[in-house]
This record gives C-alpha cells, structure tokens and sequence, in this order.
C-alpha cells in the first residue's frame, strides 16, 4: 500500500517537473540578423595551430585574420594584415604588418602578436597538432625535435625588428612560403592567449570581422559581428550560431522544417532529393579536395616496375565517370591530374595531365595488369575506415568496376576498418599489404601542397614511403624557383613523374556542399569547403 | 532488509571492478588513439610521442587502470582529447539523458500497462487481438525506421513538433521519448496482458468478488498488484538499457545525451570518455537492479528479505 502511495507522489513531482522545464528552458539562438549554421564538434582545443579539422575551421575562418588571405572564390593568396612581404632570395623574408589592426579585446596586432604565435605553435611542449607547419623556419628542429626534449623555446628564424616589422630566415629556399601564411596556423594571438590560457580556451580572442559572444563546449557557439572590425571584408550579418549536430541528417532535417539557416555536409544519401527539397537553395561548388588510392612502397610487391604497370591498369579499370555519378549524384568530378580545380590553371592545376592514365578503358587496363605479372598477391583489398561518409559504397563500386575488367568476382575486395583513429593507426604502423583510401585536403591553394607533402621522401602525409630521387629534385628546384610561372612549370614536371610512376591512383576531386532556407542570400563555400559567413545576408 | 541491502551493495563492488577492468581492455584493444588525431595525416612522432606522455599511454596496461581507478574515486575522471573535463562532459550529457528516460519509462509505465490491462481483461476480444497486433508491428521495426519515420511526419510534413531537440527539456523529448520506448512499451503490455489474464481466475480474485468488493478494487489492488511483478523486473532492467542504449534514438533526434558522447568517443577512440561514461552506466544498472528486488517486497507480501 505504501509503494502505491509513494508512486503517486512521484509521478505528480515529474508532471510538475515537465511543466516547469516545458516553458522555462528557451533562451534564443538565431534573432534578427543572426544566421543558425550546422556545427560539429571540433576535435581538439581551439588553438590556430592545433586545428586541423573542418569544424574548428570555420570558427578561425570567423574570428581570425593573417598575413594574407585566400580570396574566397579564386583561392589567389592576397596581403591582408601584411602591407609587405619582400625577400631577395627566397629564404630571408621581411614582413612589415599594417598598421591600424586590433583584436576585438582592443589590443592592438604587432609583429610580436604573430611572432609569439607561431613560436607557441611551433614548440614541442605544446602539443599543436599543425606544429610541421613551422617546420620549414629555422631553428625549428632546436624547438620541435623529432625525438627527446627540445633545447630552445623559439625559433632562431624569427626576429622582431620593430613594432610593426619582423624578420623570417627558412632553413631552405621556398619560394611560395608568403602564400602558405593565409593558413590558420599562421594566425597572430593576443597576450591574454599566453596570459591567462584557460580562460582564451573558453572564450577564444581574435581579430577577424565576428567576436565569439559565448561557447557552450558540445552544443553551441554563439558568433556576433565585431562593430569595430577594420577590415574590407566585413560581417554583412548581425552574427553566427553554430549549433552541434549529432547526425548530419538531422541538421539537413532542420533546414527542411526551417529550425535551422544552413547546412553546410549535405549527406549522400539526400542528394537525389535536395534540389527539389530545398527548391534549388543548394549550392555545390569545388573544393580544394582530391581523393585517391594510395599504395604502400614498404611492401616490395608494390615496388617494383611490373608493379607499376598494375597500377596503371588499375587506374584505367575505374569508371570514375560512372560512380561519381550515380554514387555521389555529380558532387565527386573524375580527376585526370593529381591537384585540384580550385588551383585555377595559373595555379598548376593542368586537367589531362594524367592522359590516357585515367581514361577508362577495360580492354588496355586488362593488358597492362597482365602484363605487369597480375595483382600483387593474387587479390585486391582496398582498406578504407566504414565510420564516416560514404566510403563503403564507392569502394564497392571501384572494387566492381576492376573485377568486371579483369572479368573476375574476388579480384578485387574492399576491406573495412571500424573507426578512422584505426585506420590510421594501421596505416602509421605500415600495416597495408594493398591500396587504401587517400583523401588530401588541401591547407593552402598551392600546387605545392598537393605533391610535396604526399610524394616528397619522408614527407609528412607520405603514408605510402613513395620515394623518387627525380621528383624530389623537380620539387627542390621548383620551391627554389622565384617566380610563379617557372616555380608551377617545375612542380607539373614532377607531377608527371607521379603519374608516370601512378604513385597513388587519383579517383575524383570532391565538392563542398550547403544548403540553405530562404530568408538567407549570398551563400557561398571557399575552396576550403568552409561557407563565406561573412558575405552571408539574412532576410 | 537492511542487511540484505548492505550484501548486495557490497556484491556490487567486484562487478564493478570487473566490468571497468573489461571495458578498459576493449577501448584499448582498438589501438591507438592519437592516430586519429591528426586528421588524414600522420602526427609528427614528437608531438605524438608527447600526447601519449601527457594521457599516460605510454604506460603499461595495468598502470593505465590502476591510475584511473584510483582517479575515478578521487572524482577523476580524466580529460577527454578536446581538453574537457569528462566530469563535464557528463554534467551536460546525463541529465539530458535521464530526462529522455524519465520520458520513455513512463510511456512504458501508463500506456504499457494501460494497454496490457485492458487487453488482459478483454482476452480475445476485437480490442485485445488489435493490440496484440500493433505490438507486434512496433517490435518488428527497428527503432530507426520509426523514429526517421516519426521526424519526417509530425517535424516537417505536418510541423507539429521540431524534428531536432535543441535544449533538451521535457516537451522536447516526448517524441523522441515515445520512440525510445516504443520496443520496450509493446513488451510490457504483452508482459501486463499475460500475467493479468492468467492471475484474472486466480483464487484470490474470485474471493476478492466474493466479498463483494468492487471491480474497480479488485482489479487495482488485487489483480494489478500481483500481476505487475515480471513488468517490473523488465522496467528496472530496462533502465540501465533506454540509458545507454539510446545512441540511435538521440543521433536521430540531435539529443546531446550519453548515446552521443559514446558513440562521439568510440569514433575518436576515447578511452577516458568511453569508460566513464560506461562506468557510471554499470552504476546505473546495479541501482536498478537492487531498486526492481526491493520492490518485489513492496508488491509481494510474502516476499522477505533478511
């Protein structure tokens, strides 16, 4: 009888419950002039030089702005908070910072903002993940070595020479380098970074055209214009909500009920639908994305000449036109060189460079991998992680495309690992024994971003260990190069030594994707993927 | 009783200890959790090398637990890779969580049983076989299909409800709450209905006639009472399960609950997200469980415990 008693009186405590919390809990995200934006929750403290993912991104996008930035249609590197960037020899570089900037707390940027920035980054001791970046400055192997403690705090290549000036000595010529400075990890910091580190952590400062008003780790974080912003490119909006989605379904569902302004992953499997859903607000532009198949070097069944041949007709056996359209709805193009469109031709970006490499064509493929002695091992597994995107099906489809050419069923396998961290893990511990998914997003749009740092001996995203003494001249040579034109001439010749080599096997360049309710206008993704938020107009 | 209490709470220590242990080894059998780090690119071995030093991973194994046991009763529970405190992690995800829960027992608790009465007293009539069917419906489809199904229908087509929860309150959750126990509450009538039906010609109910009570009494006090011990049981268990089980329901319904932090660290391979979360789960369903034996006093007389 007591039980009864005591479960009536619990059920009246929630009901009242219920009607509290029903009418209490609705502070306003959104408001006049403030867009809401799908957000996903960004992996690791946002530091510049410690975010390397997407979600990060798009808030430094928001609230910082560099030496140069990248012109969100063209991708053309352009001075921003620099007024000069001059070297003589491609290595001593001078850079004087334009006067009249200040981070929205009110400091003013200097040399010494960007300075202490880049040594913080740079410094072992404080785990940046984007630390490499520094790696061509001098004195960065002191700060940040390979193995044991560092033996300097700073980097020796950085010298303040007065308020607004300051001095860079590379450890090597580099011609682009002022180009690679639009990157985040480039960004400059204000001293409450250094002093009080915790509290920046949780309310970051910057100097870009939005202020963060509030940051609710996990769910939200709320943007506002920066009245005082001195720079052109100035919010047209009154701010930025960035709302945590747990699926990117859900938040495609919200702009469909009109809960939320834009979504900036549309995912695959409403692609067939979106621009009937959205009655054409969907926009599908290229990124600086490029997919291929990497293969691993360190197993001498790949490495060697009859190897290459395979790999040749392996390239020649994908239908890419066929799977880029039907599996990816024309967000994927089939790639035919190994950079991106959004190079723009004076950028290095040369379709066709892959030739006949990249046509499809069964009858060639099936010659080349014969003659090459047969697939390595008898059989194909192409490992790839099954925890994000769409990676299973077009795997699939590539895996059907080459056991129809060679006219055989178990040619070719897709082999799934459970989670990205494993998958990388196997790929650092050289665990492939067969190709494996490669996706390069690009950090900078330089054609030297897309060879160098995959293709270079030992270079940093070189899963494979592909090593070509001629392409690493080609590339010395091209980074050495002062001018444009001569420096993008030298890297294609070093990409053609790719593609004669079929070093990784390029699949398709990838698109970014957004779609967006109607009260917004002006929407647009930069070449990074990342939308033009500042530019965005609501109502 | 309270003895009985105090050996069951002291039963629970090893089952903790045991289930934190095998936890522990699964987590880490997935490898290593840096890897995944550093986007599609391999971390520079410096900067990895220095980020296992910092979470202890370079560590032996049995160190690595025993320095998080002996965290966790400090109130420890490490740092998940983005800096924050899984503490609080936890102080946002498991009220939310709780709520969702509160939602969908006592859908179990007043529809379940309602509808497991009515069809136990009505045995074979038009009502009790349409029920019987359209539990059978709910169990057979998978959560997913009904939730996206539901979003889809009363979110956008209609625009009855928003599709997405957004702060997490109680008017927010009853969809997805309704979802969550949709499986659960189609067991418990089919649980009520049986028992009722059987218990229905049992000797003390006629006697409960007899004596001239009326129906609505007997039914009640008599009949439901003794019936409702398996639902119980079921309910309890199904506590600890709507809790960590509801990564499905919450990613379809954007509910920042402990589903999501689970699912978000076992992608990321996030030991000290993923154990503490799953820690304070086993909790959950020893409590539960002690909560469902108590009870079983509460209902049953003739139940003793000493």
């Amino acid at each position: 009888m007591r039980g009864i008693a005591h479960a009536r009186w619990a059920a009246g405590v929630i009901a009242a419950g219920l009607l509290a919390t029903g009418c209490g809990d609705s502070g306003g995200f959104g408001g006049a002039g403030v867009l809401t934006s799908s957000w996903g929750d960004p992996q690791n403290p946002l530091e510049p030089a410690n975010t390397n993912e997407v979600q990060g991104g798009k808030v430094l996008d928001m609230i910082f702005r560099g030496l140069k930035k990248y012109d969100p249609r063209t991708g053309k590197a352009q001075n921003w908070l620099a007024a000069s960037i001059d070297t003589g020899d491609s290595r001593n570089f001078t850079i004087k910072v334009k006067d009249g900037w200040t981070f929205s707390n009110g400091e003013k940027v200097t040399a010494r903002s960007f300075v202490d920035a880049w040594n913080y980054g740079a410094s072992l001791r404080n785990n940046q993940k984007n630390a490499y970046f520094f790696a061509y400055i001098d004195g960065y192997d002191k700060v940040h070595p390979d193995s044991g403690t560092q033996t300097a705090d700073t980097l020796s290549g950085l010298r303040v020479t007065g308020p607004d000036t300051f001095t860079v000595r590379l450890n090597q010529k580099f011609s682009s380098f002022p180009d690679t400075l639009g990157y985040a990890a480039f960004a400059p910091l204000p001293r409450a970074f250094f002093t009080d580190h915790a509290a920046w952590l949780k309310k970051p400062v910057g100097n870009g055209p939005y202020r963060i008003e509030s940051y609710t780790r996990g769910s939200a974080m709320n943007l506002r214009k920066w009245a005082g912003y001195p720079g052109p490119d100035k919010a047209q909006n009154a701010g930025v909500t960035l709302l945590v989605y747990t699926d990117s379904n859900t938040a495609y569902t919200d702009v469909l009920a009109g809960n939320l302004d834009l979504v900036d992953d549309v995912p695959s499997t409403q692609l067939k639908n979106v621009e009937t859903d959205l009655n054409g607000r969907y926009i599908n532009t290229p990124a600086g994305i490029l997919q291929t198949l990497a293969f691993p070097y360190y197993d001498p069944k790949w490495d060697t000449p009859g190897a290459t041949k395979v790999r040749t007709g392996l390239s020649m056996a994908i239908n890419r036109r066929q799977i880029t359209e039907t599996i990816f709805r024309g967000t994927r193009t089939p790639a035919t060189d190994w950079t991106s469109p959004v190079l723009g031709a004076a950028g290095g970006y040369k379709p066709g460079l892959c030739g006949h490499a990249c046509d499809y064509d069964p009858a060639q493929a099936k010659k080349l991998i014969q003659e090459g002695g047969g697939i390595p091992g008898g059989q194909l597994k192409i490992t790839y992680n099954a925890d994000t995107g769409s990676h299973k099906q077009w795997v699939d489809a590539v895996c059907n495309s080459i056991n129809n050419t060679l006219g055989n069923d178990k040619a070719c396998v897709g082999n799934p690992v459970g989670t990205f961290a494993d998958f990388r893990n196997q790929i650092g511990q050289h665990k492939m024994t067969g190709p494996f998914r490669a996706g390069w997003q690009m950090d900078y749009p330089l054609i030297q971003n897309f060879l160098q740092p995959l293709y270079y001996t030992g270079a940093s995203s070189n899963d494979g260990k592909w090593s070509n003494s001629r392409f690493d001249r080609l590339v010395d040579r091209a980074n050495a190069e002062t001018g444009q034109a001569a420096a993008v001439r030298l890297f294609q010749q070093a990409e053609e030594v790719v593609r004669d080599n079929m070093a990784a096997i390029p699949l398709w360049y990838q698109n970014g994707s957004a779609g967006y309710a109607s009260r917004l206008s002006h929407v647009a993704l930069n070449p990074f993927s990342v939308p033009v938020y500042n530019e965005i107009r609501v109502g | 009783m309270g003895r009985y209490v105090a050996r069951r709470l002291l039963q629970m220590i090893p089952v903790f200890i045991g289930s934190t242990l095998l936890i522990f080894l699964m987590v880490n059998v997935m490898g290593d959790p840096i890897a995944g780090l550093c986007g599609e690119r391999a971390c520079d071995p410096a900067t990895a090398a220095q980020l296992k030093r910092e979470f202890g991973l370079d560590k032996p194994l049995w160190q690595q637990y025993l320095t998080y046991m002996g965290n966790v009763f400090t109130g420890d529970f490490g740092t998940a890779f983005n800096g924050q405190p899984v503490t609080e992690l936890m102080a946002t995800a498991f009220p939310v969580t709780i709520r969702l829960t509160i939602v969908a027992i006592l859908f179990e608790i007043v529809v379940g049983v309602t509808l497991g009465v009515l069809t136990g007293m009505r045995r074979g009539r038009p009502v009790d076989t349409g029920v019987l069917l359209s539990t059978l419906v709910v169990i057979s489809v998978p959560t997913f299909v009904t939730g996206l199904l539901l979003q889809l229908l009363l979110g956008i087509k209609w625009q009855w409800i928003s599709p997405s929860v957004r702060y997490g309150s109680f008017d927010e959750l009853i969809v997805p709450g309704l979802v969550l126990a949709s499986v659960s509450l189609a067991y418990v009538t089919r649980l009520t209905r049986t028992s009722i039906a059987e218990n229905k010609r049992a000797d003390y109910v006629r006697t409960a006639i007899a004596k001239g009570l009326p129906r609505r009494r007997v039914v009640v006090r008599h009949l439901l009472r003794n019936s409702l011990i398996p639902v119980v049981t079921f309910i309890g268990a199904d506590i600890g399960a709507l809790m960590g089980g509801a990564i499905v329901t919450e990613r379809i319904f954007n509910i920042h609950g402990v589903g999501f932090q689970l699912y978000q660290g076992i992608l990321r391979q996030n030991t000290q997200t993923v154990v503490g979360f799953v820690t304070v789960l086993v909790l959950v369903f020893l409590v539960a469980n002690l909560l469902v034996d108590l009870l079983y006093a509460v209902l049953d007389p003739r139940i003793r415990y000493a």
